[in-house]
This record gives structure tokens, C-alpha cells and sequence, in this order.
């Protein structure tokens, strides 16, 4: 609101001052958690039950420890196996039901898209319990398929691309399908270029969640080598036996990957939520 | 036009006798074939899946449930526990929901009123959100440490600066936090907010961007003030913008799992049931004492909770829309 009246003025104006002001306090407690866990980090077992801020002696000997003694690696591992393969697949599927929704003319297609939306009111709790009896009895238990599956096709994606084919003009591929292209073709050379700023922000959302989700993995991965990242340090208590320097080296080896993605591509992200609250 | 689509029809008729709006169905389904088979039998089937085996008892195998009709759902009046989980649920929710609107709500408004390092602030209140709620709690669950942790470490640094001062009535002893069974509900809660701030205020500034300036202007010029413009154009005109943050803040909240489970892992849920969610709650029954029949209902009545929930904040706030 006050945008809307700030003159575009050299002045610091009084009011723009404390506005300044509040947000740089906002954001020093809002960047605190993470200065913390890195400074921790790189402390020592000794320093880490002293309160100094600052270490005074500045080791890596807990990121040595986490990358070369424990099953992080695998973690990471396992964790970017999930996001990739989640986020092909809600790329390619997504965009496919999307374009097939606005672009082709089918008898269904309203059913269709209504039976896709109505799974966005069934909360991911109630799903869990089937799922598991199901993966036990197919033998997804402890597999990348078990641990992925569920992030496959989201029907929030579903409604996203669908949103984003609808604003296409028709001429482009009623020209293309004058050529002789068939349908896979324009959806595939025609359509989906033309959604690469949907993509972009539909891929890092895919990415970012099938990275981060925690419930459906932690009652999946049996094994201590089918952990995902957020599995395994929430169990790593148990085997560090709550060695926090070790637990705030191997969060930070979890979260720092993440902010460099979000630092890369910021500016899609932000626009992908502002999209979602627009159309919401 | 017409006549393309005739040159087409030509062309394929003789070799798959088929029309071109026969094709344009094939196509279709083809398209659809494994989507739809995702959707439903991984996502439409367990869910009625879980009404199913809310009025069975749990056995691996099929044959061997035996049907117990409602007994679970009267089973859940009588649960102590359950009740507090619903009771705390209900308690973060009121919490958390409010708490982003209004915080999301300023943060965006002061975003929006300056011009140098808008794009920094946004990114560094919008990082926590896409960070792992599992590590992110060891941090803070360290932070909130009664003996080790830095927030304490801070209130007795804060406490002996004022005593100094001779203003003891201004120190604050340290706290047990997550702990205490009083406190933890609340520090948990402080992290949900902390983390998904972010999110609440990107959506506000997309909100705010939206509103045309020249309705600030032409009111500016009837001299309306700041708190004019205010109460009577930013707020109406984000109305469905508020709608949609609080919607969404209370479907997670109500769904609200990775932080309680991870502040407090050896003693999930505690002290004393103290932060324990449905969420939580439906997982223990189900994966720990493999009470699945049972944890199916409760996962039934968070749907309908949900359900509810949902609808009643529609009804409330579409009405709401005053200029």
C-alpha cells in the first residue's frame, strides 16, 4: 500500500526508515537458525558446549566425519535418485494431462478433470496406511519406486499446466497440425516449449517437495541405506547417539544444496508461488 | 479451415477409417491412459481404501478382517489421547494461522513500501521455507536447549545487562521450552511460523502488486491518510488473496507432523502428549503399534476435519467483502 504513494524521491524518507529498520531485524531472526547451525558446525565437540558465538577454533573435522564416516552419502544419494526421477515425471505428466485437457475435445474431459481435482481435499495421512498395505503386498517396501511413487503426478501440477495451456492461442497449433504433425508431436515440439516459464517453476516446486517430504519415506525405507536426506538425520540421533556438532555438520550438508538451487533460481520460485496464490 | 480439416480427414480415412474427431479421442485417452491409472488407484482407491479399513480389524491378509462396523469411530470418543492430539491440533492451528496472516501481511506491506534490496529481504524470509523441516528442528531444538542453548544463553546475558542497570524487574530467567509441557506446544509452534512465513508473504506481495495505483492516487487526492488507504483499498481488495493464505496455512496446520515429530524425537509428541498431533498420533497407531484399522478411522475423521474446516472458512470469508 505504501508503494502506491512513495514518490520516487532521492530522500530517505522517516517512514521509509523504519520500514528499512524492521525488516532488517525481521530478517536477522529470520537468518539466524542458519548462521547458528553453521557456525556449530565448525566448531569442535569441546566448543559447541561453550557459548561463544564466534569458534575459536575453526575445524571441519564434522563435515570430514559426516561425508566420509556415515551413510550421508548414501542419503544424498537416495534423495537426489527420488527428486529427479518425481520431478521428470511430474514435468512430463503434468503438462501431458494439462494440454490434453484444454487442447483435445473428448467426451469425459469435464469428469476427467474434476476426478483429478477432487484428489487435492484427500490429505496425504489418509493415503499413507493403503499405500503401505499395498507396497507390502507388491514388495515396494525399501525401493526408490516405493519411496517415489506418491510424488509422481500431482494434481495441483495437473491444474497448474492446465491453467497455463488454456492461455495458448489455438492458431499456432491448428498451423502445425496443417503440416501433419500428430498430437504427441504438438504437445511435444509445439506445446511444450511454449510453457518453459510453468516448467521452470512447476519443476523446482516437484523438486524442492520430493526433496524435503518426510512422512511417507520415514514409513517406507526399512533399511538405514534407503533413507532419504530428511529420514536419515531425523534417525541420526540415534546412531551418533546426539553428537551435536556431527548433527549440525550433516543439517548443514542437507539444507546449504537446497539454498544454493533456491539462490539459482529465486526468481522463478517466487513468481512459481506468486502464480499459485493468483490462480488459488 | 474447413477445408483443411477435409484435406486431413482425406488423407487418414482410407488407412485407419477412422474420423478426425474419433482420432482426436484415441489421442485423448492414450494420453490419459496412465495418468488416470495413477490417479485412480493410487490416489482415489486407498482413500476410499482407508474408509474400508476403518470398520475392520488390521490383518495382513484380506480374509482374515474381521468387520467391527463403527466400533472404532466410538472407540475415538473414548481416547484420552486422541482427544488431546485433536485438542492440540486445534490449539496450533489457531496459532499458526493467524499468526502467518498477520506477520505475512506486515512483512509484505514493508517489502512493498521500499525500493533498494527488496529482492534480498524476500529471499532471506522466504529461505527457511524450502529448507528440510528435519534438520532445520535439530537447529532449533538445539537453539531452545535448557542448558546449552543459545536462546537461553541470550536471556541471561539480557537479564545480567538490566540488573546491572538495577532494573532487575526486566530480567527473564531462562526456560525450559521444549521440555516444559506448558511451553512446547507454543516453541514448536514459533518454528512452523518461522518456516512457512515466507511463503505467506510472497503470496501477499504478488497480492499487493495486483492492486492498480491509481486507486491509491485518486483516493490520495480526496485526502484519504496511510491508514485510509489502508483499511479501506489494500484490505478489501485482498480479500481472496487473505483467503487463500489462511485456507492453505490451516490445511497444513491441521496436517501439522515433520517439526513435532523432529523437535522432540526421542519423546515424540511429548512432554506428557504436550505437542502430540493427529497426524503424529495416526502414525503411532499405525506404524509403530500397527494398529492400522484404528489409525485408518483416525486418518477418516482428519479428513473430515479438514472437510470441514475448509468449507466453514469459505462460507465465512467470501461474505466478508466490504469497499
Amino acid at each position: 500500500m505504501f508503494a502506491g504513494t512513495a514518490r520516487r524521491r532521492w530522500r530517505l524518507e522517516p517512514v521509509t526508515a523504519i520500514a528499512y529498520l524492521l525488516l532488517l531485524l525481521g530478517s536477522a531472526i529470520m537468518f539466524f537458525p542458519f548462521l547458528w547451525m553453521m557456525l556449530s558446525s565448525l566448531k569442535d565437540m569441546r566448543e559447541i558446549f561453550g557459548f561463544n558465538f564466534w569458534p575459536k577454533h575453526f575445524t571441519l573435522a564434522n563435515y570430514r566425519e559426516v561425508l566420509f564416516d556415515s551413510d550421508f552419502p548414501r542419503w544424498f544419494f537416495n534423495s537426489l535418485v527420488v527428486a529427479l526421477g518425481t520431478t521428470a515425471s511430474v514435468l512430463f505428466f503434468c503438462s501431458l494431462v494439462g494440454y490434453t485437457l484444454t487442447r483435445l475435445r473428448f467426451p469425459g474431459r469435464e469428469v476427467v478433470f474434476i476426478l483429478i481435482l477432487s484428489t487435492l481435499m484427500i490429505p496425504t495421512e489418509m493415503l499413507v496406511i493403503p499405500w503401505f498395505v499395498m507396497s507390502t503386498r507388491y514388495g515396494w517396501v525399501n525401493t526408490f519406486w516405493g519411496i517415489g511413487f506418491p510424488g509422481l503426478i500431482p494434481a495441483f501440477g495437473v491444474f497448474l499446466m492446465r491453467q497455463f495451456f488454456e492461455t495458448l492461442p489455438r492458431d499456432v497449433f491448428d498451423a502445425a497440425r496443417v503440416d501433419g504433425m500428430n498430437e504427441f508431436g504438438l504437445f511435444w515440439r509445439i506445446g511444450m516449449p511454449l510453457v518453459r516459464p510453468a516448467l521452470a517453476a512447476l519443476g523446482i516446486f516437484a523438486f524442492i517437495g520430493n526433496w524435503n517430504a518426510f512422512l511417507w519415506p520415514l514409513i517406507i525405507s526399512k533399511s538405514a541405506d534407503m533413507r532419504t536426506l530428511p529420514v536419515g538425520i531425523a534417525l541420526f540421533s540415534g546412531e551418533a547417539g546426539t553428537q551435536w556438532n556431527l548433527i549440525m555438520a550433516a543439517s548443514a550438508l542437507a539444507i546449504i544444496p537446497i539454498l544454493i538451487v533456491f539462490f539459482i533460481f529465486q526468481k522463478q520460485i517466487i513468481e512459481g508461488v506468486a502464480l499459485t496464490g493468483s490462480k488459488g | 479451415m474447413q477445408s483443411q480439416i477435409e484435406q486431413q480427414g482425406k488423407r487418414a480415412a482410407p488407412r485407419f477409417r477412422l474420423t478426425l474427431a474419433t482420432r482426436e479421442i484415441l489421442w485423448a485417452y492414450g494420453f490419459l491412459l496412465l495418468p488416470l491409472a495413477f490417479f485412480l488407484f493410487l490416489r482415489i482407491w486407498p482413500a476410499v481404501q482407508s474408509l474400508r479399513l476403518s470398520l475392520f480389524t488390521w490383518h495382513l491378509d484380506p480374509a482374515q478382517r474381521e468387520f467391527v462396523g463403527l466400533d472404532y469411530y466410538r472407540a475415538m470418543l473414548q481416547d484420552a489421547r486422541l482427544q488431546r492430539a485433536l485438542q492440540n491440533t486445534l490449539l496450533y492451528t489457531l496459532i499458526i494461522v493467524p499468526s502467518q496472516l498477520v506477520l505475512g501481511m506486515v512483512i509484505a506491506l514493508l517489502l512493498q513500501s521500499i525500493r533498494r534490496f527488496r529482492s534480498l529481504f524476500r529471499a532471506i524470509y522466504f529461505a527457511p521455507y524450502i529448507t528440510p523441516a528435519a534438520a532445520i528442528a535439530w537447529v532449533w531444538g538445539w537453539m531452545y536447549s535448557m542448558n546449552f542453548g543459545v536462546i537461553n544463553n541470550l536471556l541471561i546475558d539480557w537479564s545480567i545487562f538490566w540488573e546491572k542497570l538495577g532494573l532487575p524487574w526486566l530480567a527473564i530467567d531462562p526456560q525450559p521450552f521444549l521440555t516444559d509441557p506448558g511451553q512446547a506446544l507454543y516453541a514448536v509452534a514459533v518454528v512452523v511460523v518461522w518456516q512457512n512465513l515466507g511463503f505467506q508473504v510472497v503470496i501477499f506481495l504478488a497480492g499487493l502488486q495486483g492492486i492498480p495505483r491509481m486507486f491509491y492516487e485518486a483516493a490520495r487526492i480526496d485526502g484519504a491518510n496511510r491508514w485510509n488507504l489502508f483499511r479501506h483499498i489494500t484490505l478489501p481488495l485482498m480479500n481472496s488473496v487473505m483467503v487463500f493464505s489462511v485456507v492453505i496455512s490451516t490445511i497444513a496446520s491441521l496436517q501439522l507432523f515433520d517439526q513435532v515429530v523432529n523437535l522432540n524425537f526421542t519423546d515424540q509428541g511429548g512432554p506428557l502428549n504436550s505437542t502430540l498431533t493427529i497426524a503424529l498420533y495416526m502414525y503411532q497407531e499405525a506404524f509403530a503399534r500397527f494398529r492400522l484399522g484404528y489409525a485408518a478411522a483416525v486418518t477418516v475423521l482428519l479428513f473430515a476435519l479438514i472437510m470441514v474446516v475448509t468449507l466453514l472458512q469459505l462460507r465465512f470469508f467470501s461474505r466478508r467483502v466490504e469497499y
